[in-house]
């Protein structure tokens, strides 16, 4: 493989590779903080009651974030190892 | 190894002439498993201890963990008594609020993960400093890292085992200070001669009894009331002092600045833990580093749903029961023991045996690893790059981290019995403030930022460390609660917010007027680290 071809290369990886780290990171961070503040600063928003006016809107919510959280883990992981590992290989040759 | 049999005989005696001892608390079936849990952690390390010869294998396995594994041991080794115990406890009493800690415990963990884990992997060795270290001047990284690392494992250590004291006094029947020196030896015991190796299996097994034991609880409070929750939900209200008041935030967060503080403290603390940072090192490659943590986010994100589940399963089965319950309303022991409490009403004396051993596995666990991270501290960072300037015999270097490994544990049992009844809360906020302000900080801006130096680390570093540590002591749980001040000189009981700021800007500003950022060899060194972190292709 040429040197550009490599640079080209490697830019693409950092490219993909930051794009989903800082989308999901602000996502996760994003989800975080605003279940915080509103508990802070806003705790009436959490008191409507959903299915069938059993469990509150702030348990779904909270529970939510932690399932989303690892749903994106694992989405990560695919695209790092799966689909961005076929650019490392290129590298490596 | 003749050493090791003996040293683990003796161990053994005054452990069983306490268990063997008519104690009306005592539960056998408890010390049965947990004596099983100990014997057979002790057979992995004496297997572990021939596999232990060199720094590889001490520090990092010999690199030789699987992802499953490696996300299992994590998992293991973040999932505290205190968690477990904890905030089931925090949800028996207030309901919604225990669920603000368990998700600030979890969303540190996918930070972790598309920020730092391959990255760390890739340039890193045995400690996070190996990785911090690459473009600065070692000398002072390792000396910022290390006591970064000391401070904040020293810190967690001594909750732990002034929490693990008192809970294995109830539990077992044991005296206080023989359930410390039981714990602080056999973590001895496993790092010093199983190193790496035995505190990733003692963490695996514990993690797996953990989740197991979890998940059977919270079954059988799903099956009491009819695998609905809304039907758990609307028990638990009908019967709580609190009534409809424990499904919505409560007293927990009374002030908002304090919320956003202690949500950084704690994402930001996590990714800073040593410990945790170190298990990185354990895997063979970058690939299985993230698959790790997307395996012990998974598990213990699981894990943090399920002690919701059990809290308020305490509420619904505990409440009005005077087996469980003083006449004051609260729980026999402390509010702490819901957990151990709910196991005894849905499983009876066989699942409270279990529960109490699976307490026990998971203090010494996590204190396994914390000691293992300080010792590595101490032995790689300061002994072979500071003090011998890397020019040290492997043998040395091991010689000097197992014999702090004996020293920190033997510190560890000494403070865990001068803390005996004290509150030590504090410290556990302390440890995770001053990981998230200098431990963090350095870690990233090493990895992200161009223009970061030595000096620079150095200097906003040890301003970040203090901070944390400074506001923590005047602020309102160690100034007021427990030294008996009227009022705290610092508002807010988690400093995070402002010890992280502090952090940044003045490792910004040292860096700024640091020349060393100006230097060609400066830019090249993090060209260099930048295309290795993201390929592990030296350039």
């Amino acid at each position: 493989m040429s040197e550009t071809d490599s640079q080209n290369n490697f830019s693409k990886l950092v490219k993909y590779q930051n794009l989903i780290s800082v989308t999901f990171s602000t996502l996760v961070l994003l989800l975080y903080f605003s279940f915080i503040i509103i508990v802070g600063f806003k705790p009436e928003l959490f008191s409507p009651m959903v299915f069938n006016e059993t469990i509150p809107i702030g348990i779904v919510f909270g529970i939510s974030i932690i399932i989303f959280s690892i749903f994106l883990t694992i989405l990560y992981v695919i695209i790092s190892n799966f689909f961005l590992d076929s650019l490392r290989k290129k590298l490596k040759q | 190894m003749n050493l090791f049999l003996s040293f683990t005989s003796l161990l053994l005696v005054p452990f069983d002439i306490y268990a063997l001892s008519d104690n009306k608390t005592t539960n056998n079936y408890a010390i049965l498993t947990f004596l099983l849990f100990v014997i057979s952690t002790l057979i992995i390390t004496y297997f572990a201890s021939k596999k232990t010869k060199n720094k590889d294998s001490f520090y990092a396995a010999g690199g030789k963990i699987t992802g499953l594994q490696n996300g299992l041991a994590i998992a293991g080794d973040y999932m505290s008594a205190a968690s477990f115990l904890g905030i089931s406890g925090l949800v028996f009493f207030s309901g919604f609020d225990g669920l603000i800690y368990s998700i600030g415990f979890l969303v540190g963990w996918p930070i972790i993960l598309f920020l730092l884990a391959e990255k760390l992997k890739n340039l890193g060795k045995y400690t996070f400093a190996d990785a911090t270290s690459i473009r600065l001047d070692q000398f002072y990284i390792r000396i910022l890292s290390s006591v970064g690392t000391l401070l904040t494992i020293l810190l967690y250590l001594i909750a732990q085992m002034v929490g693990a004291g008192g809970l294995i006094q109830t539990l077992f029947g044991l005296s206080y200070e023989s359930a410390v020196i039981i714990i602080g030896s056999l973590m001895i015991i496993y790092v010093s001669f199983g190193g790496m190796i035995a505190t990733t299996w003692v963490q695996v097994i514990k993690a797996i009894l953990l989740l197991f034991g979890a998940s059977i609880l919270a079954l059988m409070v799903l099956k009491v009331n009819d695998y609905s929750i809304s039907k758990l939900f609307n028990e638990a209200t009908s019967i709580h002092r609190k009534g409809q008041d424990i499904l919505f935030p409560g007293q927990l967060i009374d002030e908002p600045l304090s919320a956003i503080s202690l949500g950084m403290a704690l994402i930001f603390g996590t990714a800073g833990l040593p410990h945790i940072l170190m298990r990185f090192f354990t895997v063979p490659d970058a690939r299985s580093a993230k698959i790790s943590a997307a395996y012990a986010t998974g598990f213990i994100g699981y894990f943090y749903i399920l002690t919701f589940i059990i809290g308020f399963g305490a509420i619904v089965l505990l409440t009005n029961n005077s087996d469980y319950i003083n006449t004051d309303g609260n729980l026999i022991g402390s509010n702490n023991m819901a957990a151990i409490h709910l196991s005894h009403a849905v499983g009876g004396d066989i699942f409270l045996g279990f529960i109490s051993a699976v307490a026990f596995a998971t203090i010494l666990a996590v204190v396994s690893g914390l000691t293992l991270a300080g010792a590595s501290a101490i032995g790689h960072d300061l002994y072979a790059y500071v003090i011998c300037k890397g020019k040290t015999s492997e043998k040395k270097e091991i010689f000097i981290s197992k014999i702090s490994t004996i020293i920190l544990g033997i510190i560890a049992i000494f403070l865990g019995i001068i803390f005996e009844g004290q509150n030590v809360a504090f410290m556990v906020g302390m440890a995770f403030a001053i990981a998230a302000s200098a431990n963090f900080p350095i870690l990233f801006l090493s990895l992200y930022w161009k223009n970061l130096t030595s000096k620079g680390a150095f200097y906003g570093g040890f301003i970040g460390l203090l901070t944390a540590a400074i506001l923590v002591i005047l602020g309102p749980i160690v100034w007021v609660d427990i030294l008996g001040n009227a009022n705290p000189i610092f508002p807010y009981k988690y400093p995070a917010l402002f010890s992280i700021t502090a952090a940044f800007i003045s490792i910004f500003l040292f860096s700024k007027i640091d020349k060393e950022s100006l230097s060609n060899k400066h830019k090249k060194l993090f060209e260099k680290q930048f295309y290795k972190s993201y390929t592990n292709i030296e350039k």
